[in-house]
């Protein structure tokens, strides 16, 4: 507990990040979080032991604030809070070896390369870090809030409120996950090349695990995926010859550049048909065609990337100012094949119904559905595209009855106030 | 760093294996035990008896119990004990993950807290 509340208080400062600031804000908040993780996973690195370094780093940042005020601050503020965070962590390691009565494995009680780490150099071992969070030893369903918590420094509070934990639980077991990391002896290394392709999968996993939370519902919907942007974008930094880290980089740009969009000046959900795209981010789209090139480079198809060019066919929509229909068809199916999910099942039904009509839609969903059986029922996009498609085919009755379903499941407000008008206007015309 | 690397399957019933495939584990542990040694990472491999051959010893509750038998009954049965040293958990992994035990069963892989070296507990 200790430690996540003291990492916290010296750790970038709270506040920006979870709750959208403006882009000067934003521009340095992210500077503070990239500094602050590539410090931490140095550190961790060094000493093996995350929580030790957590400590020793917010220790440092607590003396910079302490002492930069009145003595200027360093001309390289990195490696100054470096140094002393290292020097923390140094003599930590000396009293508790003079408190030991047992005589020492010199093999496992050294900090092994904490004396090795060049401050005016400060390397990048951040991707160890997303490694060792999302290390199979570790528990799936703290992968995530671990990165956000420890890459980004985003405190186990702003976490467990994107996770709708209370703090007190995510702490828990972010605690609990750190203690697990020391004992069992994860490494802060680059596994072999054989096992890279599997470990890097669950990295990217974890990332866009980060990115669900931010479509995900809760009590108040945020706007842009703003944590699951920086993961993506720091991993791509890091990973620049990986095709799939490109893609899912490029996903979430694109998906970020169409938030401000996606709910009207009157707090009302719009449909991705409906949006207009001058409201959407040119910057980012603009990027992320960036990564889409460097990753079609490889000539190696993966599932981001397709979602990834999925969400670029929809987003071409701003320029050419029509959806090319077929070709999206062609890539949900490819998607499909490679990867095949219940969400992306759902999306392949919906954009067969425009292809070849809703019927057609139909007939997909409901297989898809069929196959997946009862995990498929309480899954909320299956539900809203079974009841626009029954509402396009002028099923009315059985519209109403499916919009009222999918709203049961539905969280987010601005999307079930959508769903609430549309069910309402289907049954006006029932009732006609 | 000292991993325990815990063998745990299903006892087969008497006469279940056929002579053969006995045989193949028996080649198959013969060869990882090699690997192991040449490697220069095994402390310890001991493959244990079934656990009908198990005595259980208490104090717990006073006097001494000395019980037949497992002191849990368990559909898995600890099979067989490696010691290994090696740099960390993903190198331990490695090993579980080439001990044929794995292929029918399961490899807890326990990292040591302190072990008795030289005359003294260390860690």
């Amino acid at each position: 507990m200790d430690t996540l509340t003291s990492a916290g208080e010296g750790g970038p400062q709270a506040g920006p990040g979870l709750d959208e600031p403006g882009p000067a804000v934003r521009s340095a908040d992210l500077a503070a979080r990239d500094s602050y993780g590539r410090l931490l996973a140095l550190l961790a690195a060094s000493a093996g032991d995350l929580a030790a370094a957590e400590d020793a780093l917010a220790d440092a940042f607590e003396r910079a604030l302490r002492t930069w005020p009145a003595q200027g601050v360093p001309g390289s503020p990195d490696a100054w809070l470096l140094t002393v965070a290292r020097n923390r962590l140094r003599d930590e390691w000396k009293s508790a070896r003079v408190q030991r009565t047992t005589p020492l494995d010199p093999g496992r009680d050294t900090l092994a390369h904490i004396d090795d780490i060049d401050v005016d150099a400060i390397p990048d071992r951040r991707l160890e870090l997303m490694l060792v969070c999302a290390h199979p030893a570790i528990d799936r369903t703290v992968r995530t809030p671990l990165m956000l918590n420890t890459v980004l420094g985003f405190t186990a509070e702003q976490v467990g409120r994107a996770f709708s934990l209370p703090p007190s639980a995510m702490a828990n077991r972010l605690v609990r996950a750190k203690q697990r990391i020391k004992a069992a002896g994860i490494p802060f290394r680059i596994p072999d090349r054989a096992d890279l392709p599997v470990r890097m999968a669950s990295v990217l996993e974890a990332v866009y695990g980060a990115y669900v939370i931010d479509w995900a519902t809760g009590p108040q919907a945020r706007q842009l995926p703003s944590e699951a942007l920086h993961l993506a974008e720091v991993l791509a930094t890091l990973v620049p010859g990986d095709p799939e880290v490109r893609g899912l980089a490029a996903l979430i740009e694109l998906s970020a550049a169409r938030a401000p969009a996606r709910v009207d000046a009157s707090g009302r959900f719009v449909p991705l048909a409906d949006q207009d795209p001058a409201r959407w981010d040119p910057r980012l789209i603009s990027r992320a065609h960036e990564h889409l090139r460097a990753a079609h480079a490889h000539g190696t198809l993966g599932r981001f990337q397709l979602e990834a060019a999925i969400q670029a066919v929809h987003c071409a929509r701003g320029t050419d100012g029509t959806t090319d229909w077929p070709t999206l068809l062609t890539l949900h199916r490819i998607l499909q094949s490679v990867a095949p999910s219940l969400g992306s099942g759902v999306a392949l039904a919906a954009v067969t119904a425009e292809v070849d009509g809703p019927a057609a839609g139909l007939d997909t969903l409901d297989a898809l559905l069929a196959e997946a059986g009862q995990s498929a029922r309480l899954f909320q996009p299956a539900r809203a595209t079974r009841a626009h498609l029954l509402d396009r085919l002028g099923r009315t009755q059985e519209a109403v009855a499916a919009y009222d379903s999918a709203i049961s499941l539905t969280h987010d407000p601005a999307e079930r106030q959508y769903l609430t008008h549309r069910r309402d206007c289907a049954s006006r015309r029932d009732d006609a | 760093m000292r991993y325990a690397l815990l063998m745990h399957y299903r006892e087969p019933a008497e006469g279940e294996i056929s002579e053969e495939a006995l045989a193949e584990a028996r080649e198959a542990f013969g060869a990882y035990g090699r690997a192991l040694e040449s490697a220069g990472v095994l402390l310890l491999a001991d493959v244990l008896q079934p656990s009908a051959a198990t005595t259980s010893v208490t104090l717990r509750d006073g006097g001494l119990q000395v019980q037949d038998g497992p002191f849990a009954e368990t559909k898995e049965a600890l099979a067989g004990i490696f010691m290994v040293e090696v740099p960390d958990l993903d190198a331990a992994i490695g090993w579980a993950e080439k001990c044929p035990g794995a292929q029918w069963g399961f490899i807890e892989v326990r990292p040591t807290a302190t072990a008795f070296v030289d005359g003294a507990w260390t860690r």
